[in-house]
């Protein structure tokens, strides 16, 4: 007879609450902390919360994560790890027996470019990012908003290499990567990025860089006959025809603030 | 070893079956030992064009079934000595064609055929994966028009995504440019899609373009595979194809108008 198992390993994506810590002054942080407890004492009652380090990972002191987690625990907080931070913080938080997440990402919601006629002639109401708050409108209470990005683009890429034609009705997604095509990507092909684009040949299809919401990614492309263009969730769509000085020819895209720039490339 | 070519397109009414029988009659009247298979379970049309609907008892789901034998199911050309033909079943619906029965059937067909040509039905439901599944060679029939085009690289990717040869990393399918229908006159107008425009989207070899001509709906309805019109330029067209696929060195015909049209083709953008 075959014995049940008894415990089963899974991934699941849960949403946590994460605490911004923009401060290694720690009496400063228990302070207010308290103040803001004091609002809704029961609220936070064994409810597990990520300390999110990003905002204190430039500075060189560390934090007295045991007195922290001590501090967190008397006002029923469970400090479940961290997120961020430097190499050192990391290092503390470890001592300190917390876990540490690897650094999240929020997808961008698609939106359209500025720039894009539609948005021009109020054709399309511009989506902000959105994310279902989990408590609203509580002062120092932040929802989510998509951050933590530039801890991604630090890291060096690996590249995906197409060699072959991209057909329509076909998709490829680089994830966590650049992607190189070095064949044709045909009208309704779809090529999606974590990192940056290149196509070395005619881009008919739809590129979508930066697909995680890297707002650094690029798109670099030969031929430039796109349907579409993404950067970070930002995006343009051609109804009217590419821009005549960078219609099939070499061109480079890039994001500046909500708008996408596609240049020519002169050489 | 015994090749197996699928006809395909993707978009319907673009000249497959025409272009199933007429190739498959070209390799036979070559001498090649050859046999086309119809997988438009449903929708037969291939021994309607072929001239044998009378003489059709089983069919390819019969075989798959394990009811009658393949010889059974193969019925030999009227004009052609080494051609046969298995026809579709019109009575049962696609799900009766499974790739492991057309697998064998296919297996038994290569120990006595030199060329096994599969006419594929439009769309990318089963029935057409099912006749592209096995390939080696695929014939992809394009009218010069953009939702033709769009359809036969939408197809392209499926040979290139999904064929055996692609799930099990073989070589790729051989992919061969096939365009029907082909009028320079409309083209000269900028009515049709130009030979040139076609493979600048599509990028595969160009195997043949058959023009368009009032006589293959003659051939069709009189049940005689096109290829086998006298006087017609469909059918030298058809022969050259068969010529080009069998590694003759032929020049293009049908495609221009009038002399200096190619050049312009080219030159002009």
């Amino acid at each position: 007879m075959r014995e049940e198992p008894v415990f089963k390993i899974k991934t699941g994506s849960l949403s946590v609450l994460q605490l911004h810590i923009l401060t290694t002054n720690l009496s400063d942080l228990k302070r207010e902390l308290s103040v803001r407890l004091a609002q809704t004492p029961d609220f936070f009652v064994s409810t597990p919360i990520v300390l999110e380090l990003s905002g204190i990972a430039e500075l060189e002191q560390g934090l007295d994560f045991v007195n922290l987690v001590a501090f967190m625990q008397s006002h029923g907080m469970c400090a479940a790890g961290i997120v961020g931070g430097s190499v050192g913080q990391r290092e503390d938080a470890i001592q300190a027996g917390l876990g540490i997440f690897p650094d999240v990402v929020v997808r961008n919601p698609m939106r359209r470019a500025t720039d894009d006629p539609f948005s021009v002639t109020g054709a399309y109401v511009a989506v902000a990012p959105v994310a279902a708050p989990l408590q609203p409108e509580l002062p120092g209470f932040e929802t989510p908003a998509v951050s933590q990005v530039s801890s991604v683009s630090a890291k060096p890429m690996p590249t995906m290499v197409i060699d072959k034609p991209v057909r329509t009705g076909q998709r490829i997604y680089a994830e966590g990567a650049n992607l190189v095509v070095l064949a044709i990507v045909n009208a309704g092909a779809e090529l999606i990025a974590d990192g940056d684009i290149h196509v070395y040949a005619p881009m008919r299809g739809k590129a979508i860089a930066g697909a995680q919401g890297n707002e650094a990614a690029r798109i670099f492309v030969n031929s430039m006959e796109p349907e579409l263009l993404s950067i970070a969730g930002c995006f343009k769509v051609f109804e009217d025809g590419v821009p005549e000085n960078v219609s099939a020819k070499p061109a480079c895209v890039h994001l500046d603030g909500s708008r996408l720039v596609i240049q020519p490339l002169n050489y | 070893m015994a090749k197996v070519i699928v006809v395909t397109s993707g978009k319907g009414g673009v000249g497959k079956t025409t272009t199933s029988a007429s190739f498959s009659s070209g390799l036979a009247m070559r001498g090649n030992r050859t046999v086309v298979i119809d997988f438009d379970v449903g929708l037969r049309n291939l021994d309607l064009i072929m001239g044998c609907e009378r003489r059709v008892v089983y069919d390819i789901i019969n075989v798959i079934n394990g009811e009658v034998s393949l010889k059974q199911a193969l019925i030999k050309d009227k004009n052609c000595d080494n051609l046969y033909i298995l026809p579709a079943s019109q009575t049962r619906d696609k799900d009766a064609l499974n790739l492991e029965g057309v697998e064998r059937i296919l297996d038994e067909l290569k120990e006595s055929f030199d060329f096994i040509v599969c006419d594929s039905p439009a769309g990318i439901e089963s029935g057409a994966f099912t006749a592209m599944y096995f390939a080696d060679e695929a014939l992809v029939v394009t009218n010069p028009e953009v939702s033709s085009v769009r359809d036969s690289d939408r197809i392209l990717g499926i040979l290139a995504a999904k064929s055996k040869r692609a799930v099990e990393g073989l070589e790729p399918v051989k992919e061969h440019l096939l365009v029907t229908r082909y009028d320079p006159k409309r083209v000269n107008t900028g009515a049709m899609l130009s030979v040139v425009d076609i493979q600048e989207i599509l990028r595969i070899p160009l195997l043949g373009v058959i023009p368009e001509s009032a006589s293959v709906l003659q051939a069709s309805n009189a049940g005689t595979p096109a290829i086998h019109l006298d006087k017609s330029d469909v059918a030298e067209a058809y022969r050259d194809v068969v010529g080009r696929f069998m590694g003759e060195d032929l020049p293009m015909r049908f495609i221009s108008e009038k002399a200096g049209f190619f050049k312009r083709l080219l030159g002009g953008h």
